[in-house]
């Protein structure tokens, strides 16, 4: 009774950390989404990445790089090596200098990480107002609750509630920290035809362009959720037969034998 | 302190043996030959969970070193290298990313199991005074093992907590810029964060094997608190506890496996995924959540402590802060002679039973209040909670151990167990 007691308070402080600990920032709470990638089972919807794979190119691309995302990377998303050299081919990288010194361009390779759209951080800065666009290739693990995040951030733009001033190149949106954004609403109705046939609505687009860009943060996540549920299974089993060893081995201990005299 | 010795049949291990008696020493501290005290309950698991997660550390460090570079235009690039082209290396850094907070969780257990048995008391004050300074060992080893990923939290909190030295007088300056290895934190001051956050583990290994020594010399204790006197309050310690610890390992490996495979960002802060940025300061600078009781207690102070109503500042409230913030460990290195009680276990201790669990409570109100802004009632409830952290241990236990009514103590251990079965 006492360490049901003590295992309730245990319990309820905790769950009063987790709820100090987590409601942090002024900004507008995300709108939840449910994502197939969630939660002990959860996989990369890949149709749904392959979209935002293509929204990506088609419209984020031209502001945001993706560091850490090779060509190669493409492969778990579906499409074959061949497909991967084409895709990649299409974007320029820098290549070595050439016999004079001078330097170079060379198609991109699968093994190339897909390039910045800008040369360098001012140049970002300068396109872009003064804003530097981050890199997205950790966004959704780089902000909190980063998938509804992001998809509320595609999706909440509005206009400025009355008496909030808005200067110029700056856009409102309240999930964004300040309420005030340096990229316009990048995704419109319509602003891409999906290969699919799929409807390009904004909702939509939000959608697979978090399911692409979760893809790009944790790549690992579907191994790692199949390794884990492997893991998991293989130590359940393994402290059930613990416990059933233990109960055996103690149970002349329970009824108060001395070991160091009965025998 | 007896040592059970081993002769081994085989002919080269009792050569061996006679000359480096290894698993005599390994007999009389955990194996068949070490009697323990029989009624230990599962708040003695802990123990041996703390030495599973320093392993843990130890081997996945050790790996990650081997992929990681310390070097601040590198730093965080080679970890997503091991996040994403290293086989395995997701794995590796989320187990050694999610096993410090295990290891805390583990030592805490084990803090407040001392707490509430009075473990620290006479003969084993040397014990946990040992204990105190391996937690002050891993503290430092978690500060700069979190600084390695160069994300925005490394460098902000690596800026935080090494500009706290600057408060003591005279010599802080210069400790500051010992630490830095320069002017500002920058690659000099990961270079030697990475060579000490790869040589402490191995010195709380040392302290380790000390604490276990001084374990042996005074035996566990046990959760009535009395002293063995018979061999009938004893059983060995292989295969009971063995098995017991075992078990503990499975259930414990569930939950770390949980948080490595389905939650394993979950403990972290999502700034630590942007690259440091000297420029620009995060929102909020938060320590790992193992930090934010003493967090909170070294941002509560913000007075001077001097003559009111005059100009005269004894200690400004910077070194105040930092003096509390050390202090609150430190203190439970007196532990041993603030508790006056000559009883040990909190279970003949009734009035000292809720004092513990106020302590609990007021530790987790000091761990929220940590990861707060100090904005609105925070403040005032940081200030209200390191109070009463102080008063617990330099008031209340001196004056509740003249005080207090006990419960009338058990015989011994074996007539306390055969009572209650
Ligand atoms: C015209 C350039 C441009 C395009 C196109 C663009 N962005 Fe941005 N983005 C920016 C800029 C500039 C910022 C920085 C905003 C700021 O800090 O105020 C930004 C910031 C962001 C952020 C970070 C918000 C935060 O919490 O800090 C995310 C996420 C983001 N963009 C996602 C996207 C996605 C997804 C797309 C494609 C659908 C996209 N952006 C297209 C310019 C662009």
């Amino acid at each position: 009774m006492k360490m049901i007691k003590n295992i309730a308070l245990a319990a309820a402080a905790v769950a009063a950390f987790a709820v100090g600990a987590n409601a942090a920032g002024a900004a507008k709470h995300p709108e939840k989404v449910d994502w197939q990638f969630e939660g002990v089972f959860g996989t990369f919807d890949v149709e749904s990445a392959q979209r935002g794979w293509q929204v990506y190119r088609e419209v984020c691309s031209a502001c945001h790089g993706l560091k850490y995302f090779r060509f190669r990377n493409l492969d778990k998303l579906g499409y074959d090596e061949d497909m991967i050299k084409a895709f990649a081919a299409e974007y320029t990288v820098a290549g070595e200098p050439d016999d004079f010194g001078d330097p170079t361009e060379r198609n991109a390779l699968p093994q190339d990480a897909f390039p910045n759209p800008f040369p360098n951080d001012n140049a970002a800065r300068a396109s872009n107002g003064g804003a530097l666009p981050p890199d997205l290739s950790l966004i959704t693990k780089a902000r909190h609750d980063g998938a509804n995040y992001l998809y509320s951030l595609m999706t909440g733009y509005e206009e400025a509630p009355i008496g909030v001033d808005i200067p110029a190149g700056k856009s409102y949106n309240p999930y964004f920290k300040g309420g005030q954004i340096s990229m316009a609403s990048p995704l419109s109705e319509g602003i891409i035809e999906y290969e699919d046939g799929t409807a390009a609505t904004q909702e939509q687009m939000a959608k697979d362009v978090v399911n692409f860009l979760m893809y790009v943060a944790e790549p690992s996540l579907q191994d790692r959720h199949s390794l884990g549920l492997n893991v998991f299974l293989f130590l359940l089993v393994l402290t059930i037969i613990l416990y059933f060893s233990m109960k055996k081995i103690w149970k002349p201990i329970k009824a108060g034998k001395n070991v160091y005299e009965d025998e | 302190m007896a040592l059970s010795e081993v002769k081994p049949n085989n002919k080269v291990l009792a050569w061996v043996e006679e000359r480096l008696p290894i698993l005599t020493v390994a007999n009389s501290v955990m194996g068949p030959g070490t009697p323990t005290p029989r009624n230990l309950n599962y708040w003695w698991n802990f123990g041996s969970l703390a030495a599973l997660c320093l392993i843990i550390q130890l081997v996945s460090g050790i790996v990650l070193a081997m992929h990681y570079t310390p070097h601040t235009g590198m730093a965080f690039d080679s970890v997503e290298r091991i996040m994403r082209d290293v086989n395995y290396g997701w794995l590796i850094r989320y187990m050694h990313a999610n096993g410090a907070s295990f290891f805390f969780i583990a030592v805490y257990t084990h803090i407040f199991r001392g707490f509430y048995y009075g473990s620290y008391k006479a003969p084993r004050e040397v014990l946990w005074m040992l204990g105190v300074v391996i937690f002050l060992l891993m503290m430092a080893t978690a500060f700069m093992g979190y600084v390695l990923p160069w994300g925005q939290m490394s460098f902000w909190g690596a800026t935080v907590i090494t500009n706290l030295f600057s408060a003591i007088p005279g010599v802080g300056e210069s400790i500051v810029t010992l630490l830095w290895g320069g002017f500002s934190v920058d690659n000099p001051t990961l270079n030697r964060f990475f060579s000490l956050h790869y040589l402490l583990p191995f010195v709380i290994a040392g302290v380790v094997v000390l604490h276990i020594w001084a374990k042996k010399i005074s035996d566990s204790g046990n959760p009535l608190g009395v002293e063995v006197k018979s061999n009938a309050d004893q059983i060995p310690f292989h295969p009971y506890y063995t098995v017991k610890d075992a078990f503990g390992v499975g259930v414990f490996l569930m939950v770390f496996a949980y948080f490595v495979f389905f939650a394993p960002n979950a403990l972290g802060h999502p700034d630590n995924y942007i690259p440091a940025e000297p420029l620009v300061t995060p929102d909020s600078i938060v320590p790992e959540w193992y930090f934010l009781p003493f967090y909170a207690i070294l941002r509560s102070i913000t007075f001077d402590l001097g003559i009111p109503g005059t100009d005269i500042v004894f200690i400004d409230a910077k070194l105040l802060g930092v003096l509390a913030m050390f202090a609150s460990i430190l203190v439970w290195l007196a532990l041993p002679w603030l508790d006056t009680s000559k009883v040990r276990s909190a279970k003949f201790r009734p009035t000292y039973r809720i004092f513990f669990w106020f302590l609990v409570a007021d530790m987790l109100l000091l761990t929220v209040v940590g990861g707060k802004k100090p904005e609105g009632i925070w403040p005032m409830l940081g200030l209200a909670g390191t109070i009463y952290y102080f008063a617990h241990f330099l008031v209340i236990l001196p004056l509740l151990g003249k005080k207090e009514k006990t419960l009338p103590l058990p015989e011994s251990i074996i007539s306390a167990v055969k009572k209650s079965a």
